[in-house]
Order: structure tokens, then sequence, then C-alpha cells
């Protein structure tokens, strides 16, 4: 059996300690900056408080693992490689990274600390895997959320580094690290400058017949009926109208969460190493109830007992929740 | 939505005007009391909201007689309740059920979930909240329960009674 280890998500110091204290194997965080993908407003780690964090964290037998994982433009690499050299100063047990300009200069500079792909790499092959594995020692993969079990299985056996799979949260559909939809209308960039979405564009008003309509730069993306469950107010889940769709309908994605719960045994017998909880945007509440629910998952799991899982549908965007190609790829 | 938006009927009337200005008046003593030592035992806060320290914040629990106006500002904080009817131009505003409101910033509810199942509604400007959200949610304990203690048994009697009192709803 695998470790199947628990990686939990933390935007803050308070939720980093929340995710501990709850039982994850291991947390991953950022910097307040554009060197990872959840560079949003108040949100991630100044490094003073990455180095309290990363000493909460290994007090009580957990790893810290920095995100690194957007992609620098072009002459501006500093930004990446100065926060790994402090990452490394800090003491962080693995870099999550995308760029394979920032993986090599890990590679050659800090090579005593492990390199995590990340699922921003978008690399779901065997032969893009071994790439990464043979080129900059990468020693684990975040596979991206569009491969069934039986595919997972077999990559694993044409592999030589360990398989992280995400299991809760954003269901994230897009080739990611080439999602091109918020630079389209804002101009910020998912994957430069770690922003999908940004607060800063994103606006809701709510109508007389109590329904609310979100909008991105100045775009409607949605209209909630009042009686509707919401999502985000990303383009990939937006509802748009056509001629032959005069009433709306989900282009791209639904806001629904990725949830498998009911999976975990098939998914540590397919070699599964650690197991990703998405959502560094989310509060400690979400982190508690999370956390806690899959850590009993996982031990019981472990224990050789059923899985019995506390009910997280009420933390799920949209209120609902899917399998997606875990199951089956017919999941529309 | 318009920031000045009445949503509870009773402040429509003379009365309910009257009630909401005597409401306010009876707790401001309290809400300066609370911000004041907020602020002083949780400097980080402030760090977190970046340049909306200065953004007017128009808090509004439905079923109360009056909103809430914050301005968290540490060189000129305001925290102040207002009579809807006289609530200042807010550059955002927060609304939904009061303990709701509590338990998001006490991080005991997840916000984007109270969002989702429209429980909690966001106007204005959304990168405001966002901040606010998060500088709320890197604080450890509970805020309400410090509130609550500085007024001592009294204080913790009342708190323990309204979230009572809300479980039962």
């Amino acid at each position: 059996m695998s470790l199947a280890e628990l990686i939990c998500p933390a935007g803050t110091p308070a939720a980093l300690r929340t995710a501990v204290d709850a039982g994850a194997d291991a947390v991953y965080c950022g910097f307040q900056d554009a060197t990872n993908a959840r560079n949003f407003p108040g949100l991630n780690f100044t490094p003073e408080e990455l180095a309290e964090a990363v000493a909460y964290a290994h007090a009580k037998g957990a790893k810290v693992l920095l995100a690194l994982n957007t992609y620098p433009p072009a002459g501006k690499v500093d930004l990446w490689r100065q926060a790994a050299d402090t990452g490394a100063r800090l003491g962080v047990d693995a870099f999550i990274v995308a760029d394979m300009g920032v993986a090599d200069y890990i590679a050659r500079t800090h090579p005593g600390i492990r390199l995590h792909l990340s699922v921003q790499a978008a690399a779901s092959s065997p032969e893009a895997i071994r790439y990464y594995c043979e080129n900059f020692g990468v020693k684990r993969v975040v596979l991206p959320r569009i491969l069934t079990i039986p595919e997972i299985r077999q990559i694993r056996k044409e592999i030589p580094c360990e398989i992280e799979t995400f299991i809760f949260g954003n269901h994230g559909l897009m080739v990611e690290g080439r999602c091109s939809l918020t630079n389209y209308l804002t101009g910020q960039s998912t994957n430069m400058d770690g922003v999908c979405s940004p607060a800063s564009d994103v606006e809701y008003a709510r109508h007389a017949d109590g329904s609310m309509s979100s909008q991105l730069a100045g775009f409607t993306i949605d209209c909630f009926g009042a009686e509707e469950k919401a999502g985000y107010p990303t383009i990939c889940k937006g509802r748009y109208t056509a001629p032959h769709r005069p009433k709306g309908y989900y282009a791209f994605e639904e806001p629904i969460s990725l949830n498998l719960s009911q999976l975990l045994p098939e998914l540590i017998d397919a070699g599964v190493h650690a197991f990703k909880i998405e959502g560094r945007q989310r509060s400690k509440s979400y982190v508690r109830g999370v956390v806690t629910a899959f850590r009993k998952a996982v031990d019981d799991i472990r224990a050789g007992r059923p899985a019995n899982m506390a009910d997280l549908v009420a933390l799920t965007e949209g209120q609902k929740q899917t399998q997606g190609a875990f199951e089956t790829k017919k999941w529309r | 939505m318009s920031s000045t938006v009445d949503t509870n009927p009773r402040n429509r009337t003379i009365g309910g005007a009257v009630v909401s200005r005597l409401a306010c008046a009876a707790v401001q003593p309290i809400l300066s009391r609370v911000v004041r030592r907020v602020a002083a035992r949780h400097p980080s806060l402030f760090a977190r909201l970046g340049p909306h320290q200065s953004t007017d914040f128009l808090i509004d629990p439905i079923e109360l007689p009056f909103a809430l106006h914050l301005r968290p500002d540490p060189k000129a904080l305001v925290f102040r309740a207002v009579p809807r009817d006289a609530a200042p131009k807010a550059g955002a505003v927060i609304r939904g059920r009061f303990l709701l409101l509590l338990e998001l910033m006490d991080s005991e509810e997840d916000g984007d979930a109270a969002f989702f199942s429209r429980d909690l509604e966001v106007a204005g400007d959304t990168e405001a909240v966002v901040r606010l959200r998060n500088a709320l949610d890197d604080v450890d304990g509970s805020i309400a329960e410090e509130a609550a203690a500085m007024f001592g048994p009294p204080g913790k009697a009342i708190l323990a009674r309204l979230r009572r009192a809300y479980s039962e709803t």
C-alpha cells in the first residue's frame, strides 16, 4: 500500500496551523507574489511568516511544500529564483514547480530539496512525466484531473516518481497552466501573475427579483436565480446564451467540486502516494472540516476499516460534487 | 446593488427609524471598545488589508435594526452602528444574518460556502471584501469571545445565549 499522504492547503499562517492540527501530513503554501497560482489579495505568507510556519509544522511532524508553480515572464525570472532561495533558506521540504526554467534552477542550486511537478505543468503522459524526472530530478507529479483510475494505474507503472492526485475541491478540467480566459478579459495572467478572476475585476449585482449576476471586467458571466446556488466568478464556469441556447448554458464547466472520498481505496490501490486537497483561498473553517474528514477516512482505510466520511457537500462549489474523470470520462 | 438599500421593513416606518437610532446609541459604546481592543491584540490584521485600510465597509446583519460601518484604518479606526437610512456610501457591503456574520468573523463558517448557498451577499469592491475576509481568517481564536470576555461573565452569557437562540431558529 502507498503512503497515502494527506497534502493540505494553507492561505495564511493560521490556516497552516489549523491544517497541521487537523492531521495534515504536509501543507502547501505560497509567498505574497506572482510566484504561485493563488496570488490573491490578503492571502499567503511573508518570508517571516513562512519561517514560523515551517518551525510549527516540523515540530508536529508535518512537511511544508512551497508552491512556485507559475511561469516567469521573459526577463522576470529573478523573482522565482529569489523565492526558491528564500524557501530553501527557511527549510521547506519541497518545491512545487511548473516551469522548466524554475525547475532547472532549483535542481542545480538546491539539489537537496525535493521537486514536485505542479498540476500547472499539465503533465499527463508517462513520456512527459519521465522527461521532468530525468532532467530535473522530479520526485512527485501532481496529475491533472482528467485521468481515469485505470489510466493512473498504468501511468504509475511507467514512471519513476510518486503520484499525487487531487481528491477534493476545484474540479479543474482546463489544460492547466495553459488557461488564458482570465487574461482575455482582464489582462492579468493566471499562469504568470497567479490570478484567476482577480477580485479587483469581479462585481456582483443583486436584482429586484432576487437573482444575482456576477461580472468579470464588466462582462456578465452568470446570473443565479433567487433560489439557485452560486459558484465562483470564473469564465470557465460561466453560463452563456447563444442563438441555439437562449436560456443560457455552461459552455465549459459547471460550478461543481471534485470529491473523491468514495474512491480513496481504489486510488491507493492504483499506486497514488499522496492525496491533495485544493483550496488555499478558502477559510480555516474549510481547512478544518475537510482535512479532519479526510484524515479520518485515510486512517480508516489504512487500518482496514471502511472509510466513514463526513458529508462535505456544504463546502462544495454550487453545493454540488462529482467524481469527474476519475470515475468516467462521461461525467457530464 | 446599492450600499444604502434598506432591507429591513421595520426601518421604513417612523417608529422603525426611532428604534434604529436608539439601538445605535445603545450599542455604540460597546462597539468602540471592542474594535480598539481587537486592533490592539491583532495588529497583523492591518497588513493583510493593504490598501483597503481606508475602505468603508458596510456590514449589514439583515435582522438587526441597524447596520455596522467599519473603516479599518489603524490610525483612525471607525466601527459604529448606523441606521440603514443614514448609512454612509460604502466601498463594500457584506450582508447576511447576524450569527452568520459573527461566525464568518471567527472562521467558524466558510465564507465561500456561505456565498455559494446565497446566505451571504457581497457588493461593491470585491477585492476589499476578500482582503477583509483573509485578514480575519488569519486571527487565531474567537474575536467574538474576546469581545464578550471584555464584559466579564455577563458578556460571555449574552454571547452564549445569542448563539443558542440562533441555533434554535
